[in-house]
């Protein structure tokens, strides 16, 4: 066997969390470098992944394969494909830089905070590499557990509220998903997630199955109406928290769908795709409104994910209507590209939006918009990033925003004009509310003495958001490399997921 | 009849020599206690934890390891008991060292503590190996008895008095239930061996109206020993009553006893109507798990809280017996064990927190235990999180084998009972977190507690978190006695 590259990206993170626990307060600087090293070191070994990748074939590469627990079949089972791939370089990536935007911030306890970070970074690995579904189900509930104590150490005043809801909201729809696992191992007899793929289920188990699915992975995503969740974590997590949240966790419920949704219980999806899609319709639009009464900045691009990620959920439940409407499949696939791209993307994007408010959030210690106004004036060079991303946000062609979204409403055409029509006003309403919010943060006459007294960027903050600035840049204006990635695997799946299993 | 049947056999005594071991043992302690000084009560101490060494070297080396039925069918030597004996060594050899220190803070360390802790471990024994209806009972008095006394051993305490009259009337009313049960199933079946009444039982119908009798009051009397809804009442007070080492004591190693009267009696004796008691079980299962885990999350006492926990718990471990299948029986087994492990820990965490005069059994005595001790505070995450059933601790692996063995009989509806009132659980669990890591102390004294105390207490976490991420070796344990029983 080749080298165990996926174990190293899940165990050299957790081990150096470990390593970072061990090291201590005492020296907030060694911890500091510690935590840089290990997600450094992390980032450099998951490149290998990209550049070794394959992209002619929708198999799963780097496969690592050993028996864990023989009485329940389980194994562990690890892998990569076109979609998973892409999603561990990203959390690799974001972690680096939440990181880095942590470094003199966090006062409190500096040892614990950095190793939740390397020790979440580690068990979201997992979560992205598992072919094991029992496997992936532990580390999806593990990575509750660190990011449980970063929100309530580390959050706002009603923090342990948003905590408790988060742990809880996300538990409940995950304990179901456990029961449809169970049941799938007892009627396959293994839990790889591939042989559950070719299982043959009947129609009833299969819409049970996809509902326990749906809690989980829609708790996740979240959509509309499970989402309260997400504005309140998202308001009192720290920065970094509030990140990883929006960049990589909401991921996994996209992640979810593709994995085991679409193509384990193909017919239930096709039955209930007018759900999924009634559902992503409604967090496009109504989010929206929503989004644009906020006072609140991280609240607002907290639900401006939850818009978002509704284009996610929509580009990937288009097919089945496609194939009603047109007999055909192509276009299927774009649908499913585009929201894999809009997963990429909006992980850069609202990563870097968080990353933004929390420099404001860290000079004036609030996040309400009326506090705000003329930022521009006191500190140019981060009011540039921050309108390049709001614009990346709102879909502008040339940024990564635009590349997803334009890619889910031309798939949405060809399945019904009507669905590219709401989906469509996403490009009003997004640039509304963000833009919006920029004008009365950033732009104008400075508003008060606190406005005033604001330092620019320091370098630290610059380099942050000047990576995930020219990141953004990169992917807009040449999304090719990511579309290579995806291209086999996604064909693979809609032919999975067309393939009746009755 | 004939001669060689009728004649008296001398029974092979090796399988029993655990039990002798720990008899005679018992009765040296007594003996050498009475003429040991206060200050060197130590010596008993160490040798009831000698005692509990040799009973563990001679169930290891000497006890046979194929299957014996012994003095006139009323003792079984299996792989089970064997296993299970084991398990209570090393649990009341941990329950004793947690609560050295703390009964010596208390002015209780006396021999008694240890005296009747020995002899409620031979009680668990008794019932291990029980294979006669007389010895189970025999077992069972053995243990409550030793039990009543241990939960009033503190005198001057009328809360703990209170809590050991409750928990004596109502067990005696429950030990009654349960002799009158056998009564009964004597009659039907003519005869107290467990062989023969479950052969006698396979003949009858299982809905024969003496046979749902006798099981009715059998049931209770488990009922009450687990501590099952409608038969918990006793569980809340007396774990808060008692002083914290003797609820160590029933929250773990008593739990054993439990399982094994279960396990003996239902599962061995009367597992040809298990149609019949496991719908019975079923109504115990459900409540259990809805009352335990809603009521716990009323309460601001952690060792009544634990209470409450643990009849949820129990509701899990019934759920796995009710299923009626190698599956379920094995999962039962994995569960009770897994429990019995978590619960220790819990339990050592008050002991290590309470001082002299202080006893840290409310929930805000949790409250900052991340600033004062982050190892200690780990050490009951990694505890809360497993009994919350969240992986990759211990606690997960057993929800997920009960839950396994419910699916696959068929029961999904009660698994996503059982996961949905393990979320509603969860909260609680979570409760004690939060206090720990999410407020600030309000004292900031240091951690009391021995070394010894602290060093055990973190192996005790380490194995959860070891067992949670290897957690083959367990199960496959179980797994083989359960397949080896007939």
């Amino acid at each position: 066997m080749d080298f165990p590259l996926l174990s190293t990206l899940i165990w050299l993170p957790v081990a150096g969390g470990i390593l970072v626990l061990l090291v201590g307060d005492r020296q907030p600087g060694l911890t500091r470098w510690t935590a840089l090293g290990v997600s450094l070191a992390t980032f450099i070994a998951s490149v290998p992944l990209f550049s070794g990748f394959d992209r002619t074939t929708a198999a799963m590469q780097f496969v690592e394969r050993a028996s864990w627990i023989e009485r329940y079949s389980v194994e562990y089972f690890l892998g990569v494909d076109g979609v998973s791939m892409p999603l561990i370089l990203l959390t690799t990536f974001v972690t680096v830089l939440v990181i880095v935007a942590g470094w003199e911030v966090i006062r409190q306890r500096p040892s614990q905070y950095f190793a939740a970070f390397l020790i979440m970074e580690g068990v979201m690995n997992g979560v992205f590499a598992s072919l094991d579904a029992m496997l992936f189900y532990v580390f999806w509930e593990a990575m509750l557990i660190p990011m449980f104590i970063i929100i309530g150490i580390w959050g706002g005043e009603r923090r342990v509220y948003a905590t408790l809801k988060f742990f809880l909201y996300t538990f409940l729809g995950s304990v179901l998903m456990l029961v449809a696992l169970i049941y799938l191992y007892m009627r396959s007899g293994s839990y790889s997630i591939l042989a559950f793929q070719d299982f043959p289920l009947g129609l009833r188990e299969q819409v049970l199955i996809f509902i326990a699915f749906l809690t989980a992975f829609a708790v996740k995503v979240p959509m509309w109406p499970v989402h309260t969740w997400l504005p309140d974590a998202h308001v009192e997590a720290p920065t970094g928290g509030s990140v990883i949240l929006a960049a990589i966790m909401l991921k996994m419920g996209g992640y979810g769908f593709l994995r085991f949704s679409l193509p384990i219980t193909p017919d239930a999806s096709m039955t209930l795709d007018w759900l999924v899609i009634s559902l992503s319709l409604v967090a496009i639009v109504y989010i929206g409104f929503v989004a644009l009464a906020q006072n609140d900045m991280k609240k607002l691009i907290a639900y401006s994910s939850i818009a978002h990620m509704g284009f996610v959920t929509l580009g990937f439940f288009l097919a089945y209507a496609i194939m009603r409407r047109t007999d055909s499949l192509s276009g299927a696939a774009m649908g499913i590209e585009g929201g894999m791209v809009q997963m990429v993307s909006h992980g850069l994007i609202s990563g870097a939006l968080f990353l933004c408010v929390g420099v404001l959030y860290d000079r004036m210690h609030s996040r309400q918009i009326s506090d705000y106004g003329g930022v521009a004036n006191t500190m140019p060079k981060f009011a540039a990033l921050m309108v390049f991303f709001a614009m990346a946000n709102a879909g502008l062609p040339g940024t990564s925003g635009f590349v997803g979204e334009f890619l889910v409403i031309l798939a949405s055409f060809r399945a019904q004009p009507w669905y590219a029509f709401l989906a469509a006003t996403t490009l009003i309403l997004g640039a509304a509310y963000t833009l919006w919010m920029i004008k009365r943060v950033v732009f104008g006459e400075v508003a008060n003495d606190n406005v005033a007294a604001l330092d620019d960027l320091s370098r630290r903050e610059a380099l942050v958001l000047g990576v995930l600035a020219v990141s953004v840049l990169l992917l807009g204006l040449w999304p090719a490399p990511l579309l290579d990635v995806m291209g086999p695997t996604v064909d693979h799946l809609v032919e999975v997921m067309t393939r009746s299993k009755l | 009849m004939t001669v060689a049947e009728s004649a008296f056999l001398i029974p092979q005594f090796a399988p029993a020599a655990a039990e002798i071991v720990v008899l005679c043992m018992a009765c040296v302690v007594l003996v050498v206690d009475l003429f040991v000084a206060d200050r060197h009560r130590w010596i008993t101490y160490g040798l009831c934890l000698l005692t509990l060494l040799m009973a563990a070297m001679a169930t290891a080396m000497y006890v046979p390891r194929e299957t014996v039925v012994t003095f006139s069918g009323t003792f079984i030597s299996d792989p089970l008991a064997r296993v299970l004996k084991l398990v209570t060594y090393s649990v009341t050899a941990v329950v004793f060292l947690y609560s050295k220190d703390y009964l010596r803070e208390r002015e209780l360390f006396r021999g008694e503590y240890y005296l009747l802790g020995l002899f409620a471990t031979l009680g668990i024994m008794v019932l291990i190996s029980a294979h006669s209806m007389l010895t189970v009972y025999l077992g069972l008095e053995l243990l409550s008895l030793s039990l009543y006394a241990m939960v009033a051993f503190s005198r001057d305490d009328p809360v703990a008095a209170e809590s050991a009259m409750k928990y004596f009337v109502l067990g005696a009313i429950a030990s009654g239930c349960f002799l009158f049960g056998t009564s009964i199933l004597y009659g039907v079946t003519g005869s107290l061996d467990l062989a023969e009444i479950s052969r006698a039982v396979a003949a009858l119908d299982g809905l024969n109206i003496h046979l749902l009798f006798a099981l009715s009051f059998i049931l209770v009397g488990i009922g009450f020993k687990f501590g099952a809804v409608p038969f918990h009442m006793w569980v809340p007070d007396v774990y808060q009553g008692a002083p914290t080492s003797v609820t160590l004591f029933i929250g773990s190693t008593a739990k054993i006893g439990s399982l094994a009267l279960l396990m003996r009696v239902m599962v061995e004796g009367l597992g040809g109507v298990q149609q019949s008691w496991g719908d019975m079980l079923l109504v115990l299962c459900i409540l259990s798990m809805g009352i335990g885990n809603i009521v716990a999350i009323a309460q601001t006492n952690l060792k009544r809280m634990l209470g409450y926990s643990t009849i949820s718990h129990v509701g899990f471990i019934l759920m796995g017996f009710l299923v009626g299948t190698h599956r379920g029986v094995e999962a039962a087994l994995y569960y009770t064990v897994a429990y019995v492990i978590m619960a220790a820990a819990a339990f050592g965490m008050i002991l290590l927190l309470s001082r002299r005069g202080f006893e840290a059994d409310e929930l805000e005595d949790f409250r900052g235990l991340n600033a004062r001790s982050r190892w200690f505070a780990g050490v009951m995450l990694v505890v809360m999180f497993s009994m919350a059933g969240v992986p990759p601790f211990l606690g997960f692996w057993a929800k997920l084998a009960v839950l396994g063995a419910a699916i696959d009989a068929g029961l999904t509806w009660l698994a996503v009972t059982g996961v949905i009132f393990s979320v509603i659980g969860a909260f609680y669990y979570l409760r004690v977190i939060k206090l720990m890591y999410f407020e600030e102390p309000s004292d900031t004294l240091s951690l009391g507690g021995g070394s010894d105390l602290k060093l055990v207490l973190s192996l005790n976490a380490v194995l959860i978190v070891l067992l949670g991420i290897f957690p083959e070796g367990l199960i496959s344990i179980f797994n083989q006695i359960v397949t080896a029983a007939p």
